[in-house]
């Protein structure tokens, strides 16, 4: 019993707080392997795991390569740019292929919301979603979840602003889940062009970014995803960094030792002034060195522990 | 001379307001008699004792691929598909491939029903050429060949201008206009219903304002024009609001609802966890949404069940929810779910039911049958109330198998299925 009981990480929604604890801890715990000077251990010598990235990343993708790599895990990434996806190949068939060679986890990328659901239905392998279109990217709210409770050692009762691109963002709805459930008090803000119908009912919505950011510990800023616009969201990036986009003047509005997180990449003078993004409260760098210690945790407990059912 | 004489059964017929113990004479192909203690006399006799005798049910709404799609679907297994869910006649969408708009595809479509089909097929034919949108299609020569309808379903008409002049023409060879309503450019790559469960899923959504507004628009048109529409598998409170004011101002609007609207909403999509049996178009809606269509169903607004009967291959749906194709199929599950979850709870009385599947659609697209009045096709289909049935796809008549249903078990099933005083189908005991 190693306090994570699921064959599969498909999102936030249906983990139970003790398991999300369980996968802080064990990231705690494995943090300071990546300190040493020989960052390697056999916890996972002879699994075999698959990065199936069908999104372009550059984050995620080589987070999970290096925690693969430090857990001795042998791995291979296939990025949909170089695989026969271009030819026409379907999802399934790819992955069944790849199932073929027997891994023990695939971990994947994929712009349709539910595609990893649609794998671990079909395959044999663990899976673990990478982030799937604007559904979930559980392992990033992991790693936020992490990165805060570093810094402020509690995730209960912290008054934590979502702030951007609410409708597109698989990150905005891990993050509500996982910081609602584990007692934080989220409060999201977007153009209402931006705001998905029925978000409200997981955490109250502001239009305002001065209101989400008074008094908050922490800032979350979210990416203008650019590239699933279909237009006119909203009038100019001008128009938006002016009403929407987290300013220094705006930061002092928060408490005083607030962190300001975002998931990457930025859009800097769009969602966030380069200032922010640089600035003192910026825990964005910490939060890359936790998404590596985050993903050996899920590794580990998905693949290790003596292998039961 | 062919002389069949049912029994003994429960005569529903809403067209004559009939609901008694009757016997039904059928004889050469046409409704001889009903009338309580028939003759024998030279007649097969069919025991109908317990059982539920009713006009032949007729699905307004069925895609039967057949040409271009015989993978997916064909006439022959179209229609066994039909005689086996209880149907006498149903309706063929035109969006086969080509396109049915003119009366070549149109009489290929009455050739093949006649050479293979089991149950009667009304071609419909295409609003617009190719379903473009763009020019109007021969509805002379469709009419002539043998369609009942105009339509270009699964390709809404978004010109307001083409639907005008779509209404306008149709009425020189009384053609009703059957319009998928959608305004494509809020519906623009959605998946699902927009609302909170698409939100929670990450899934784009349709809003239910995409449906409402063109049959708004439509029913004005209707108006402005005279003309005979039809909406199609309706599926939202605002559009069943539209109807039910353009009918209460006399527009000539007649409408449908699909079982599964009425039975499912879009908490499905998540409940299954992303299954592709749940995706179609219009989309499973609100929970408000199928509660304003059940209530439409009850005081008329809606004329007809129809099952919008949508075939897919295996592969067109095992595939990510994005990509799957639109559409579950229908026919051999529409009416025991309509028994089980509509009259079963007293949604609907049994008679209603039996008027939106056989008189309602009858009388909305102008077709012959719906009623056992003498002189009548002897189209007529039995049901069992008290059947239990588990609904199991790998043992369909259609191809397709996606359906949301499997493994349902279902209370009240047709037994059996006359088309012109033939059985053409019969549960088997």
């Amino acid at each position: 019993m190693n306090g994570y009981p699921h064959r599969h990480l498909l999102g936030i929604e249906s983990l139970q707080p003790s398991e999300i604890t369980a996968i802080l801890d064990t990231a705690e715990s494995l943090r300071e392997i990546l300190d040493r000077p020989i960052k390697k251990v056999p916890a996972l010598r002879g699994k075999t795991v698959v990065n199936l990235f069908y999104e372009p990343s550059t984050r995620t993708r080589a987070s999970f390569e290096v925690a693969e790599k430090v857990l001795s895990a042998d791995s291979l990434s296939i990025a949909a740019s170089t695989s026969s996806a271009q030819k026409g190949e379907t999802l399934l068939d790819t992955a069944k292929n790849l199932e073929a060679m027997n891994p023990d986890m695939i971990v994947l990328r994929h712009s349709a919301s539910g595609a990893p659901h649609f794998l671990a239905r079909h395959c044999r392998a663990a899976i673990v979603n990478a982030g799937d279109g604007a559904h979930e990217h559980p392992t990033q709210a992991l790693l936020d979840a992490l990165t805060l409770r570093q810094r402020k050692k509690r995730l209960e009762g912290l008054r934590v602003a979502i702030v951007g691109d609410l409708l597109h963002s698989r990150v905005a709805r891990s993050n509500v889940w996982l910081l609602s459930k584990m007692g934080a008090k989220v409060v999201l803000c977007a153009p209402p062009t931006l705001v998905p119908p029925g978000i409200d009912a997981l955490a109250p919505v502001t239009y305002r970014i001065d209101e989400a950011v008074e008094g908050a510990d922490a800032v979350m800023m979210l990416r203008i995803q650019h590239e699933r616009m279909t237009g006119g969201y909203y009038p100019s990036d001008r128009e938006y960094h002016l009403r929407f986009g987290l300013t220094e003047a705006r930061v002092k509005r928060a408490k005083k030792d607030v962190l300001i997180l975002h998931p990457g990449p930025m859009n800097r003078g769009v969602e966030i002034a380069s200032e922010v993004a640089d600035g003192p409260y910026s825990v964005i760098l910490d939060q890359v060195t936790n998404g590596v210690a985050v993903r050996m945790a899920v590794l580990l407990l998905l693949l290790g522990g003596g292998g039961e059912s | 001379m062919s002389r069949v004489l049912l029994k003994g059964g429960r005569v529903i017929d809403p067209a004559q307001r009939l609901d008694a113990t009757r016997d039904v004479l059928l004889e050469d192909g046409v409704v001889a008699q009903v009338a309580a203690k028939l003759s024998a006399r030279g007649a097969d006799v069919i025991s109908a004792k317990g059982l539920v005798v009713c006009p032949g049910f007729i699905d307004l709404h069925v895609h039967l691929r057949e040409p271009g799609r015989e993978d997916k679907e064909t006439i022959a297994t179209g229609t066994r598909a039909a005689a086996a869910g209880g149907f006498t006649a149903v309706c063929a969408m035109p969006n086969t491939d080509p396109v049915n708009d003119n009366s070549g595809i149109t009489g290929f479509i009455l050739q093949k029903a006649r050479s293979e089909g089991v149950v009667r097929v009304y071609p419909i034919g295409a609003i617009t050429r190719g379903s473009r949108g763009e020019e109007l299609a021969e509805y002379g020569d469709l009419k002539e060949s043998g369609c009942v309808a105009v339509s270009d379903d699964g390709r809404p008409v978004a010109s307001a201008r083409v639907m005008r002049r779509a209404l306008e023409y149709a009425r020189a060879f009384d053609l009703p206009v059957v319009d998928h309503c959608e305004e494509p450019a809020l519906s623009e790559r959605a998946a699902m219903n927009e609302g909170p469960v698409a939100t929670l899923l990450g899934l784009r959504g349709a809003p239910a304002a995409a449906e409402s507004i063109v049959v708004e628009r439509d029913i004005q048109l209707a108006e402005l024009t005279g003309g005979r529409l039809h909406v199609a598998h309706l599926s939202t409170a605002g559009a069943a609001d539209a109807v039910r004011r353009g009918k209460a101002r006399g527009v000539r609007v007649t409408a449908e609802a699909t079982p599964h609207h009425l039975v499912l909403t879009d908490q499905v999509v998540k409940d299954s966890d992303y299954d592709t049996a749940t995706k179609m178009n219009p989309p499973l809606r609100s929970e408000a949404d199928l509660r304003a269509v059940r209530e439409a169903l009850r005081d008329g607004t809606i004329d007809a069940i129809a099952t919008d009967h949508a075939p897919h291959t295996v592969d067109d749906k095992k595939v990510e929810y994005d990509q799957a194709a639109f559409g579950v199929v229908g026919l051999e599950t529409a009416v025991s779910l309509c028994l089980d979850r509509l009259v079963g709870p007293g949604l609907l009385t049994l008679p209603q039911l039996v008027a939106l599947l056989s008189s309602g659609p009858a009388r909305a697209l102008g077709l012959p049958g719906g009623t056992l009045a003498t002189g009548a096709p002897a189209d007529v289909t039995v049901l069992d109330l008290g059947r239990r049935r588990k609904v199991d796809p790998a043992r369909f008549e259609s191809k397709g198998r996606n359906t949301p249903f499997a493994g349902w078990t279902l209370k009240g099933a047709p037994v059996m299925t006359i088309v012109a005083g033939q059985v053409v189908w019969q549960e088997r005991r």
